[in-house]
């Protein structure tokens, strides 16, 4: 790695190629295609955003360019979903998820046909973009959508392992990617299934539970604390719908605290599906909500913004840090 | 009653010929059948769409039992055309032909908008065989239907897509997006049908928000546009079949539908507060004797007592 670099920067970037997970969407797609697989890809005008202009290139016949008509994208998606097969649909996330609600809900959702939504750039990462770009709702909203899978992958590996995995699961489904060059947790072919929890550890003190691009900066925390000999443990809930209830228990009966970590409004989010488990529940263990506390984030780098909203690992640490003590 | 059933395929669809008066006459009986079941229908819920099904009875008949490649007992045969309803507020007429056909019971009719019945005012293709696709948000269908062919090529599925629009949709934004996607693709085999009655829920579409000159916008999109009688079965048959036996056009198509919002009842064709309503018993009785008269377009009598609603929360 290059440290004189800043990261957001596209040398860094041109650098540090580790599986950026936005090249990942478009190399596996064309790995599932060559497999034999019936999918398909479109996007609204950000080929060059969500790199499915590999995909394009390979498989022409497979991709259809929308241009800045999302909600036409998600219902014409749905609708060439009933001829068998499978479409993944990208765009940022903030358009995907909020302006295509609707659309979502009732052409993909309602009518229950495998789309693959894949919302990029979500979250804060968008930085300077401002609030028109930012996604800190998608979560709330899509997880209240009957029948509609959300999944929040951790980096570009887990993002791999999930889209193989769509290719035989029967619901619909939303994908939250962060800035698809996130540092990556795990090695590439990591196993994975849909609805099931990664239990990293479980703390005695304070067990993290995380979701996307966080899950990384929360390791790095839950690592520092360790050293100085407090128990703290990971869970990477993946999936948010449906929630891994019996991880979100484990981690109650095991710990004092949980903390939950989101790039993401803390209502409606991970916080609040995990509030949701231990009110039904119990357990006892107290929860701490970590995320975009209910505002419009600030305009700066994304990686100024992760730091400012203590979304980096150092922040990670300082909001977990009181926790344990 | 034997049932009229779909006409008989393959036909040839390379010269179709123009409908006869034998076929003619059964499309328009067809379409009475369509009112009929919709007045009987809308008596079990006690509220309904009888005028935005009356507009497009005639529409419903001639694709059902003239156009459309369709195999009757069989919902889900791969080869069929597909109908989408952008108007899935006209339902309730669709769901008596679907069960003509024999793509479900007809004793479901009789449970129509009942606790658990698959049959409400909207479409839903996961509960009712023969819906080729759900709606009742407004403005998505043509979107579907541009999604349908675009799978349907890249799948090598022959059949074609018709996706009936109401003109009030003409409204929604989404309709344009999905029309100038369909042009780009060259979707020479998807046909979108206005329903161009003129009234929407609040009134006139035209005061309301004008969507005129309406054949020249859909020109200025790239589509090829038609324009008919939408009650003239003769027109409508020979038109849908030109239109079907076609395999040169690589341009979407476009028939605006001229139509009666509650054509064959004359109360409701000259009072638009008839979007939503329902025919107290005595009505009922005289609807019914007017469409069996075949009067369609005939004055039927005075005295009507039935509140219009105009508003879905007085429903």
């Amino acid at each position: 790695m290059n440290s004189t670099l800043h990261p957001d920067s596209w040398q860094y970037r041109e650098l540090n190629k580790r599986a950026p997970s936005l090249s990942v969407l478009s190399d596996t797609l064309i790995e599932l295609a060559e497999a034999g697989h019936p999918v398909v890809a479109g996007t609204a005008d950000l080929q060059h955003s969500n790199g499915l202009t590999g995909f394009a290139g390979r498989f022409p016949e497979r991709f259809t360019q929308f241009g800045i008509s999302e909600q036409n994208m998600v219902s014409a998606a749905a609708g060439m979903a009933t001829t068998g097969v499978i479409p993944y649909v990208a765009t940022f996330a903030s358009f995907l998820a909020l302006l295509c609600c609707e659309q979502i809900r009732m052409d993909v959702a309602y009518c229950a046909q495998p789309v693959r939504l894949i919302g990029h750039h979500t979250g804060i990462s968008m930085g300077f973009y401002g609030t028109s770009h930012h996604a800190t709702e998608d979560i709330a909203i899509m997880r209240s959508i009957a029948d509609l899978t959300v999944v929040s992958p951790a980096d570009g590996p887990q993002f791999a392992a999930a889209l193989r995995a769509s290719v035989d699961y029967p619901q619909p489904i939303y994908f939250r990617i962060s800035r698809g060059h996130d540092p990556e947790v795990y090695a590439r072919d990591t196993p994975f299934e849909f609805g099931k929890a990664v239990i990293h550890e479980l703390g005695r003190d304070l067990t993290i539970i995380a979701t996307g691009m966080p899950v990384h900066p929360a390791r790095t925390a839950m690592r520092a604390l360790q050293e100085e000999g407090y128990s703290v443990g990971l869970i990477d809930m993946h999936t948010i719908k449906p929630l891994d209830r019996a991880a979100v228990m484990q981690a109650a009966k095991t710990s004092r605290v949980i903390l939950t970590v989101e790039e993401h409004n803390v209502l409606g989010g991970l916080g609040g599906a995990v509030a949701e488990v231990l009110a039904e529940e119990g357990g006892g263990a107290r929860l701490v909500r970590h995320g975009i506390r209910d505002e419009f984030s600030l305009i700066a780098r994304p990686t100024h913004l992760y730091r400012h909203y203590r979304l980096d690992a150092k922040g990670v640490e300082e909001i977990a840090r009181p926790l344990v003590a | 009653m034997e049932p009229t059933g779909a006409t008989s395929w393959p036909r040839n669809v390379s010269d179709p010929g123009p409908v006869t008066p034998q076929e003619a006459g059964r499309l328009r009986e067809r379409a009475r059948f369509v009112r009929l079941e919709t007045i009987r229908l809308i008596s079990i819920a006690k509220v309904g769409h009888y005028s935005s099904v009356f507009s497009c009875a005639e529409i419903f008949s001639t694709l059902y039992y003239d156009t459309m490649n369709i195999r009757r007992g069989e919902p889900g045969w791969p080869g069929r055309d597909r109908f989408l309803m952008g108007k899935g507020h006209a339902a309730v007429g669709q769901f008596p032909v679907l069960a003509d056909l024999d793509f479900f019971d007809k004793a479901w009719l009789d449970d129509y908008t009942r606790l658990g019945s698959p049959l409400g005012d909207h479409p839903d293709m996961r509960k009712v065989p023969g819906v080729d696709f759900s709606s009742g948000s407004i403005g998505h269908a043509l979107s579907n239907g541009v999604g349908m062919a675009l799978g349907a090529r890249f799948r090598k599925q022959d059949f074609d897509v018709f996706v009936l629009l109401g003109d009030g949709e003409m409204q929604e934004g989404q309709v344009w997006e999905a029309a100038l996607s369909a042009a780009t693709h060259r979707l020479g085999r998807l046909v979108a049908i206005v329903d161009r009655n003129g009234y929407q829920l609040d009134g006139s579409v035209d005061d309301i928000a004008a969507v005129e000159p309406l054949a020249d916008k859909w020109r200025a999109f790239g589509w090829e546009v038609h324009e008919v009688d939408g009650h003239d079965v003769v027109a409508l048959a020979n038109l849908l079949r030109r239109i079907k036996a076609d395999r040169t056009r690589s341009q979407p198509c476009c028939i605006i539908a001229r139509t009666v919002k509650g054509k064959g009842i004359d109360y409701m064709e000259t009072e638009p507060g008839w979007h939503l309503g329902y025919l107290a018993p005595e009505d009922e009785r005289r609807a019914r004797e007017t469409i069996l008269a075949g009067a369609d377009a005939e004055v039927a009598g005075t005295g009507i007592t039935s509140p219009a609603i105009t508003s879905e929360g007085t429903a």
